[in-house]
């Protein structure tokens, strides 16, 4: 098993907790433990004050689920220093959105982590669209897969779209030639 | 047509790579099937009836001849010699081996091929008029748009897993040739009252299950707006375009549900953001791309040739196909031929590598190496001399790709069906024979005139059966096949969705079903009407009651 996660482009450890919410559970009961972790937004908004200082200092982050819009944290984006995005399953894309939005719309510059079902074979979309902290389910890959799926990330090395990793579309990054070239 | 530079083919070659490793993985068990999905999915794999499904994309339906003879090729090597031309302008093969896939991705890279995103949740090829730059009514060429808009779609990261597919087409001319308003996004290519070209936006169309059609969101939108006016449409439908059910997530569901207005709102408010920003289309870049479609080399010709109409008043056979097979074109003495790929006895679409050489041949020889695809299922010639046309006809008919019958009753566009698509109610492809034998004469067919006959194996509506004039959509009731009939569906300007005639046939009612619809517009029709006109004059009720007036009662099995 794995507890690493891939931050900026290299394996690294990790031991933040994400806290959830189950069935049942109300946010402004639960425990939130010590150290690292990372909050759903309803324990965050119902315990803001609380949870502030450690906020600050980079220990608790909060992820937003799927399909929560990002701009319920937009006036928190300053203090936060991690947020994490959810995938319920890799084939939800939301999550992509939300993460554009944060980087572009929002301005946010901290860690922007990718939780639930993160898979390698995204990880090349997923940081161009601003990840830079992929947190892959335990148990998912063994420490040598995660090694080799890093390679992954530079799948696509000139893309043709502008993205948070490429601010410029490829006609504006590159110099692309007048076309004339081909004309018969 | 459009040829890659270092940057098209790098990313194409770097996506084989991808898919190469991914393949390898799934076979040694490191990817599951799950996993595996959407990936071979985004990469044109389907896991069909028989065997995988391989679906190439042919971006707004052009090839040149070289990759009309690669296609050959892969049929040969890969498949059982032929392969399927699809309604949405893809190329499909039915017997390829799931380990063969990375190969035969290679095979297409090198001639500028691939099958990106020709299915999964994500932005699938994108289609133009097929005869672009050719045709008279035309306001400016599609074809540079959609190759920048291809671009943009292509391993586009923020929109690779969609609640649903979505696709996009581009009309550009007066006459819809397209069916603009069955896409997810309908761009209609206008210019405005200053001269300026730009688009009128549609979104929320699609057949399937629930067939809607699109609706106007903007007017006019200029065209350096079109990636940032795309890219809000789809930010929208990402972030809310409903998840929880497969048939509800289709953009259309979304637009029904908010309104066309609300809807439109929305993406104005997205769009705010990023317009104006570096997704501007820039002059250069769109003077880069439209080099690419620069007219070919015409010759200077007159628009009248006395040989050519010699021709034409000696040989019945050869007027006939050009009456029907062969379009006026912008350019004096020259033509655009449609080669039939609808000739009685082979399924509708179905091309053989023999064919697709001969017509990558005919393409080399008669129309600058280029053909185009049309969703009609057949292939243009969209540049022939017309001084050329007795000869290309010749060499057409001697391998069956001249049935002059474009636009008539076996012209029919049907879906690949029971046969070979799992998903299938029902077969479609032994409907459309057992109509096309029926009705072979052509003398018959020509009395009856322009008629779409459209045929879907179930309610996917692969086969586009809620606009053909008459649509036959396979249904399952108890396990056995049966038919739904509608009629007065029109594709092009006028869009407009059939309605069901009453319970469904048998099988081997349904030819007999086609007559009696027949007949009775024969009996109706005023002159110079098409079916569909007399449809829309008299209504559905007096072919309804011929068509039912003496069903067999124990045929009356089926309500579905
Ligand atoms: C044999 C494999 C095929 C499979 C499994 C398949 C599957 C599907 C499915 C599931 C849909 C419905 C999607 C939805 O409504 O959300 C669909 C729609 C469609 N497919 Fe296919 N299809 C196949 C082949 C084809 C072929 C051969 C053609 C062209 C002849 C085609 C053209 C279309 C079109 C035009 C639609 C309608 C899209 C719309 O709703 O706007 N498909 N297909
Ligand atoms: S309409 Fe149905 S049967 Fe025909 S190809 Fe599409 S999914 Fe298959």
């Amino acid at each position: 098993m794995s507890d690493k996660i891939i931050k900026n482009g290299r394996v690294v450890a990790d031991d933040r907790l994400t806290v959830s919410l189950a069935e049942g559970e109300v946010p402004a009961d639960i425990a939130v433990p010590a150290g690292p972790v990372l909050v759903p937004l309803a324990v965050w908004q119902a315990r803001r004050e609380e949870l502030l200082a450690r906020a600050r200092s980079g220990e608790v982050g909060v992820w937003l689920a799927a399909g929560e819009d990002v701009a319920a944290l937009a006036d928190d984006l300053g203090l936060l220093q991690i947020v994490g995005l959810h995938f319920p399953k890799f084939t939800d894309g939301r999550s992509y959105s939300a993460a554009t939005l944060l980087r572009t719309r929002y301005g946010y510059q901290g860690e922007l982590r990718a939780i639930g079902q993160v898979l390698r074979d995204q990880f090349n979309y997923m940081t161009r669209c601003g990840f830079d902290a992929l947190q892959p389910q335990a148990e998912r890959y063994t420490d040598e897969q995660l090694e080799a799926a890093v390679a992954s990330i530079d799948d696509f090395t000139q893309p043709y779209q502008r993205s948070v990793k490429d601010p410029l579309p490829l006609f504006r990054r590159v110099e692309r030639g007048t076309g004339r070239e081909v004309q018969q | 047509m459009y040829q890659y530079d270092e940057h098209d083919q790098r990313l194409l070659d770097q996506r084989v790579a991808q898919f190469r490793d991914q393949m390898r993985r799934h076979l040694a068990g490191e990817l599951s099937a799950d996993e595996f999905r959407p990936l071979r999915l985004q990469n044109g794999l389907y896991i069909q009836r028989h065997a995988p499904m391989f679906r190439i994309s042919v971006p707004y339906g052009h090839l040149a001849s070289r990759q009309l003879r690669k296609l050959a090729h892969l049929a040969r090597s890969y498949d059982r010699g032929y392969a399927h031309f699809t309604t949405r302008t893809n190329v499909q093969f039915n017997w390829p081996k799931l380990e063969d896939v990375p190969e035969m991705l290679a095979e297409l890279a090198s001639v500028q091929m691939h099958a990106n995103q020709t299915s999964g949740n994500c932005i699938r090829n994108i289609t133009a008029d097929p005869f672009a730059g050719v045709a008279a009514d035309e306001v400016a060429d599609p074809r540079p748009f959609a190759e920048i808009l291809r671009q943009w779609a292509t391993y586009n990261p923020e929109f690779a897993f969609l609640p649903r597919k979505f696709k996009i087409a581009f009309n550009s001319a007066a006459e819809d040739r397209v069916v603009l308003r069955v896409y997810d996004i309908g761009l209609d290519l206008v210019r405005n009252e200053a001269g300026e070209l730009g688009f009128r936006v549609l979104v929320g169309g699609g057949l399937g299950r629930t067939p809607i059609l699109g609706e106007e969101i903007k007017p006019f939108l200029p065209w350096q707006h079109l990636i940032s006016y795309c890219e809000a449409i789809l930010r929208v439908y990402n972030r809310w375009g409903r998840r929880d059910n497969l048939w509800k997530a289709r953009i259309k569901i979304l637009v029904k549900a908010l309104g066309p207005e609300e809807f439109g709102r929305q993406v104005e408010e997205e769009w705010a953001n990023g317009k104006d920003g570096p997704n501007t289309i820039t002059a250069a870049e769109l003077a880069r791309v439209s080099a690419h479609f620069a007219p070919p080399a015409y010759e200077t010709l007159p628009a009248q040739d006395a040989a050519f109409d010699e021709l034409l008043a000696g040989n019945k056979a050869f007027a006939t196909w050009v009456k029907r097979n062969v379009r006026a074109h912008r350019q004096p003495g020259y033509a655009a031929v449609v080669l039939s790929l609808k000739k009685t006895g082979t399924a509708p679409g179905d091309v053989t590598a023999e064919q697709m050489d001969l017509i990558a041949d005919l393409a080399d020889r008669f129309s600058f190496g280029e053909a185009r695809m049309l969703h009609e299922q057949n292939v243009a010639l969209a540049d022939v001399r017309r001084t050329d046309l007795f000869e290309l006809w010749q060499a057409a008919r001697a391998a069956g790709l001249a049935t002059p019958n474009i636009g008539l009753l076996t012209d029919i566009i049907c879906c690949p069906g029971g046969d070979f698509c799992s998903l299938a109610n029902a077969r479609s492809i032994p409907i459309a024979d057992a109509i096309q034998r029926r009705f072979d004469d052509l003398d018959y067919q020509h009395d009856i005139g322009e008629i779409d006959l459209n045929i879907s194996g179930c309610m996917n509506s692969c086969g586009h059966h809620h606009v053909g004039h008459i649509g036959i959509l396979g249904v399952d009731k108890n396990d056995e096949e049966w038919y739904q009939v509608s009629i007065g569906g029109t594709q092009g300007n006028g869009t407009t969705l059939g309605k069901v005639i009453g319970p469904s046939f048998a099988l081997d009612e349904i030819v007999g079903v086609i007559e009696k619809l027949l007949e009775t517009y024969v009996e109706l029709r005023h002159e110079d009407e098409r079916f569909i006109d007399t449809v829309q004059r008299v209504g559905t009720e007096p072919f309804k009651v011929r068509v039912y007036a003496d069903r067999q009662p124990q045929r009356k099995a089926a309500h579905v």
